[in-house]
């Protein structure tokens, strides 16, 4: 196959080069891979919320038959608490140490106490259980806005359980309110959830000779062996951390694990590869959660409905500790907060908050979906307040197409978009009011609808640096591409894929740039020992910013190719162009070179240009110049029982842009994945704690992950207006759906419920809740 | 997820199944599907030290029908029994979970289990069937109304085996099941199976409610069946006996259903059923 005018491989719906291996079995799992003398790990949880650790008795543990060591908080001699990346200037983040082991007191169910290594892997579960720890209970603290308020405190020597606040804002809100005709004001609970990647998490640490090998399930080789670096104090050169293939992480594996660095240190210590692998049970624990925000949002717009000033004050649930990016999750909604609406005040406060529970930090969408179901859901009770048709006050406010690049209230700059074209793709999508008319005899429907944007392809160092938002590292991305001599490509990629399909497009970028057969360009990624510098997969950048620099080191093999070809036809540089599979000379295209004939010419420099060097290599570092700002219009029905307030999705349509489609189906298959994330959390999923601090949610009967069974199939198309910001046009699509679709179905219940008097209601919308609500508003 | 250490045999036969039981004794568990049992063990809140395998043994995985009984060994898997033809009994078996727990289960592992949350034991209930019960003692037959005792506490005692399970046929009742949950594969909230007699008259003959997760075993909804036994047939009778059904229950409560709810849940699930099973 090869690539035509007509039949770029941009544009095309390939099927997934990866998954014919992930299909049938033959992908390498951490659980697939052991070291030779490999020891076993288990880790020691407290089943407390908040306790003084008054004693560790490990003697049993250590007599029992197969273990070789026992270790707690104060054997690890580590140099530096689990790490925190984010000190926005002029802010203060209080951040309690977070060890590994938890030292003298533990402050979630599931902080580890103790590891224990031993040479069997069901040896060492037993063992644990005969650690024997005493613990001083202490005050547990779990309700958000109780801790907000003061009262038991989480982290005593703190004196408070706020860890920061932090604020946004631009235009004068008071003029905004002022002008307003009408005010609304809603209080918007975006519960707990958890990431759920079908693999959980795992690590095999193996020190040996000076140097450590660290294989773990994480979508961020390279920040784990930086951080490896600091805190056992091993030079970044003697340390390769490898990922390798990794089953979904939806962000709970954008994280620096205690139990990585733990095993790492234990490894060396014990001079033997140590390999721990999560239960579910512990990955519920222990797996950073993401959401459990507060919102008090207020909206204001005249009676004619031009929105004038729109204020959120956020209370965000940061858990027991800060991991990586805790508190700074809220933050990132806030850059959108305004969504996809021209308003001319806008501010957002946000305050962290301490609680005894498992740390929040990124999950697919990261501080967006709360941002755009806040945005979203006061869009719709703005316009009940007003009595006006929803689609209209969206028009009304929309960003106007030719505004764009558009500069927000708030300073933000989106960089491109056309949101009622989005929704008119929607609604000629689906004729969602149809199928609410039809509903059966005793059911309830209603249509909801979410015009939303996001903002990704994280990030321009600039903006998000260390002298700007305040984070502890620049978010470039690098990649290497090279041709073999034979014609075939190997590209090596920063980024870490986890099954987005990132192998399958970024070998269609390759292929339609070299006129190759995507099948002939291996993407390797998620190994600090081989290829370039990189930073991971989160944020939507690994297209936007990772395909980017694929694109642009690819940029740079067609300049030395061209200038090949040009030498040995003796024609123009400027007159050779990729025609098909072949570089061939403007005018005459039969003239020309395929990319194997070239790279044989640049790896047999027989009759190369004068001074050129051999060899088809490239590398490209690329620090984009702006985020990116997907967009579309999501459209559902609910039907709604009012007998036992069930709720069933009944039609879900969305329209996505992403910029131009590199793989329809990828996009495609992101945007179901996205959608059915924020259907579970709407209707099933919710992280739960007892008053006592006690997980209830510990386990998939419990965590309600929705099924094929309970959505419907999805009616998608898109719209593709070009990023300006990088050469592919392209913007983020991994999370668009979580971050459109959970205001939509709220949207739509509370549609539905409109009869009956039901205005407004929060998330999880169980049964119970539904029932509930419709109670409440008949009494 | 990694259960507890334990021993392991596959009896070839149903003495020696008995035989290994009782020599294993008060920590040996008889293994069937394993659906309810592997998932307690790998949570470690069971740990047997000696399984007890039944797969072997082909005597316990017969269908067969005589006088009117339907007579199932206690293998017999969901799966089989959703596609049986056996009325109400198959209409639940459907609804266990998904395909995969349908080929495993067993109707004699679920049964013996005692999950007032799992579908069977308020089908058995309704249907006013029973169970044999072989122990080192011989066989007995114990009636549903003996067999649940407590949550997860059936009559199938220590070192005992259930081998089959008897559903009389019940020609000319009408069926109903109607098994409230959250996700396709959910265990039910509330679940309830009705089973009507239409006289020639129209009047119901006899009521059968059947209410799964009411209680901390399954229950009869009697007075409900009481007030619709000998009345007309209609949606009046019908609503007004279902407002009924839930009279004297303690459900237990949990994160996504209270006592309240699933108690409205039981009067709305039994007015669905008992309108279908009178249709
Ligand atoms: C994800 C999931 C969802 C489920 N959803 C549902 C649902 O919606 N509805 C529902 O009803 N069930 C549900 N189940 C449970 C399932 O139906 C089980 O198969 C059933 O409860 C137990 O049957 P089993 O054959 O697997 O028994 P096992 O797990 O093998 O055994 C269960 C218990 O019974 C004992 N036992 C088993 N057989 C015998 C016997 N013949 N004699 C004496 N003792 C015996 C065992 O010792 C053990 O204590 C679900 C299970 C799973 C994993």
């Amino acid at each position: 196959m090869s690539a035509t005018a007509a039949e770029p491989w941009i544009g095309r719906p390939l099927k997934r080069k990866e998954d014919p291996r992930l299909i049938m079995g033959r992908a390498r799992y951490i659980d697939d891979i052991n070291a030779v003398g490999q020891l076993w790990a288990a880790f020691v949880r407290s089943p407390e919320a908040h306790a003084r650790i008054a004693s560790i008795d490990t003697s049993e543990a250590k007599a029992f038959p197969g273990v070789h060591a026992v270790f707690t908080g104060n054997d690890l001699d580590l140099e530096a608490p689990l790490p925190m990346a984010w000190v926005p200037p002029g802010v203060e983040v209080k951040n309690p140490p977070h060890w590994s082991l938890a030292k003298d007191e533990v402050h979630h169910v599931g902080d580890p106490v103790a590891l224990v290594i031993g040479s069997d892997r069901y040896a060492v579960v037993d063992a644990a259980q005969l650690v024997s720890v005493e613990y001083d209970p202490l005050p547990v603290v779990v309700d958000l806005e109780k801790a907000y308020e003061g009262g038991d405190l989480v982290h005593a020597d703190l004196g408070t359980n706020q860890c920061h606040e932090w604020s946004l804002g631009g235009g004068d809100l008071d003029a905004g309110f002022a002008a307003a005709d009408v005010v609304v004001e809603r209080r918007i609970v975006n519960h707990r959830t958890a990431g759920a990647a079908i693999e959980p998490r795992g690590v095999l640490a193996d020190y040996r000779a000076g140097s450590l090998t660290l294989t773990s399930s994480t979508q961020v080789p390279h920040f784990l062996r930086l951080f490896l670096a600091l805190q056992l104090g091993i030079s970044e050169d003697r340390i390769r951390a490898i990922a390798p293939e990794v089953g979904g992480g939806f962000g709970s594996k954008l994280q620096i694990y205690g139990e990585e660095i733990a095993l790492a240190w234990a490894s060396r210590k014990l001079e033997r590869p140590i390999k721990w692998v999560e239960s579910r049970t512990e990955g519920m624990l222990a797996t950073h959660h993401g959401r459990d925000q507060i919102a008090y949002t207020k909206i204001g717009a005249t009676r004619d409905g031009k929105i004038t000033a729109y204020h959120t004050k956020i209370l965000q649930d940061l858990g027991a500790y800060l991991m990586l990016l805790t508190p700074t999750i809220p933050s990132l909604g806030a850059f959108v907060m305004s969504g996809v609406y021209d308003i001319p005040a806008v501010q957002t406060d946000i305050v962290g908050v301490f609680t005894n529970k498992m740390p929040t930090d990124a999950i697919r969408g990261a501080g967006r979906p709360e941002a755009t179901h806040q945005i979203e859901l006061m869009i719709d009770q703005l316009a009940d307040e007003l009595g006006m048709d929803r689609l209209e006050l969206r028009r009304k406010n929309f960003m106007r197409p030719e505004s764009f690049p558009h500069e927000t209230a708030i300073g933000v700059v989106y960089d491109s978009g056309d949101y009622p074209k989005a929704l008119d793709t929607l609604l000629e999508l689906a004729d969602l009011d149809a199928i609410k008319a039809a509903a059966p005899a005793g059911k309830l429907r209603g249509i909801g609808y979410s015009t939303y944007t996001e903002i990704c392809g994280l990030a321009p160092s600039r903006v998000t640096g260390p002298s700007g938002f305040g984070l502890q590292t620049g978010l470039w991305e690098s990649a290497m591409v090279r041709v073999h001599i034979t014609g075939a490509v190997t590209v090596y990629t920063g980024t870490s894929p986890h099954g987005q399909g990132l192998e399958t497009t970024m070998a269609q970028i390759v292929a339609q740039r070299l006129g190759c057969d995507p099948q002939n360009v291996e993407v390797i990624h998620g190994d600090t020992g081989t290829g370039p510098q990189g930073l991971g997969t989160y944020g939507s950048r690994s297209t936007a910013v990772g395909g980017e620099s694929v694109a642009r080191a690819t940029a740079k093999i067609v300049d030395k190719a061209r200038q090949i070809v040009a030498h040995q036809l003796e024609a123009a540089v400027d007159d050779v162009e990729l025609s098909g599979d072949k570089f061939s000379v403007k005018g005459s295209p039969d003239k020309g070179m395929t990319i194997g004939e070239i790279s044989m010419a640049a790896y047999i420099p027989e009759n190369l240009p004068e001074g050129m060097e051999p060899g088809l290599e490239e590398l490209a570092f690329y620090d984009p110049e702006n985020f990116v700002f997907p967009f579309g219009a999501h459209g559902c029905v609910v039907e709604v029982d009012p007998d036992t307030g069930n709720v069933d999705v009944v039609k879900y349509a969305a329209v996505d842009d992403c910029g131009p489609a590199i793989n329809p189906k990828i996009i495609d298959g992101q945007v179901h994945g996205g959608i059915v994330h924020a259907i579970g959390q709407a209707l099933f999923e919710r992280i739960h704690y007892d008053d006592e601090g006690q997980l209830v949610t510990s386990n998939f009967a419990d965590y309600a992950l929705p099924s094929a069974a309970d959505v419907p199939s999805f009616d998608l198309d898109r719209t593709e207006t070009p990023s300006p910001v990088n050469s592919l046009g392209v913007k983020g699509i991994g999370e668009a759906g979580t971050i459109a679709a959970s205001p939509a179905i709220t949207n739509a219940v509370l549609d539905a419920l409109r009869p009956l008097g039901v205005t407004f209601i929060n998330m999880p919308l169980g049964p119970q809740r539904v029932w509930e609500a419709i109670q409440e508003a008949k009494a | 997820m990694i259960p507890a250490e334990f021993d392991y045999v596959a009896p070839a036969s149903l003495d020696d199944a008995l035989k290994a039981l009782a020599d294993g004794g008060e920590d040996a568990k008889v293994l069937a599907g394993g659906h309810s049992l592997i998932p307690l063990m790998k949570l470690r809140m069971a740990a047997p030290s000696l399984i007890v395998d039944l797969r072997q043994l082909g005597e316990l995985k017969a269908v067969s029908e005589d006088n009117g009984t339907i007579r199932l060994g206690a293998l017999v898997t969901h799966h089989t029994v959703a596609t049986g033809g056996f009325g109400l009994v198959s209409a639940a078996a459907a609804t266990i979970a998904d395909q995969q727990v349908r080929n495993m289960g067993t109707i004699g592992g679920t049964l013996a289990h005692g999950d007032p949350a799992s579908d069977m034991p308020a089908v058995l209930l309704a249907y006013e069937g029973s169970v044999l019960i072989r122990g080192s003692g011989g066989e007995r037959e114990v009636a549903a109304a003996d067999l649940f005792e407590d949550f997860l506490t059936t009559a199938v005692g220590e070192g005992e085996i259930l081998t089959e399970v008897r559903f009389p046929k019940l020609d000319g009742y009408g069926y109903g099941y109607e098994k409230f949950n959250r996700r396709q594969e959910d265990w039910a909230m509330v679940a309830v199976s009705a089973l009507v007699k239409k006289g020639a008259d129209g009047t119901a003959e006899d009521v059968r409610i059947g209410l799964t997760h009411m209680g901390s075993v399954p229950l009869r909804a009697t007075a409900a069946e009481d007030a619709l036994r000998g009345k007309p047939l209609n949606a009046e009778s019908i609503a007004a006996a279902a407002e009924l059904a839930a009279e004297g229950t303690e459900p237990p409560a949990d994160l996504n259903a209270s006592q309240d709810y699933k108690r409205h849940l039981a009067r709305v699930l039994t007015r669905r059923a008992l309108t279908t099973a009178a249709s």
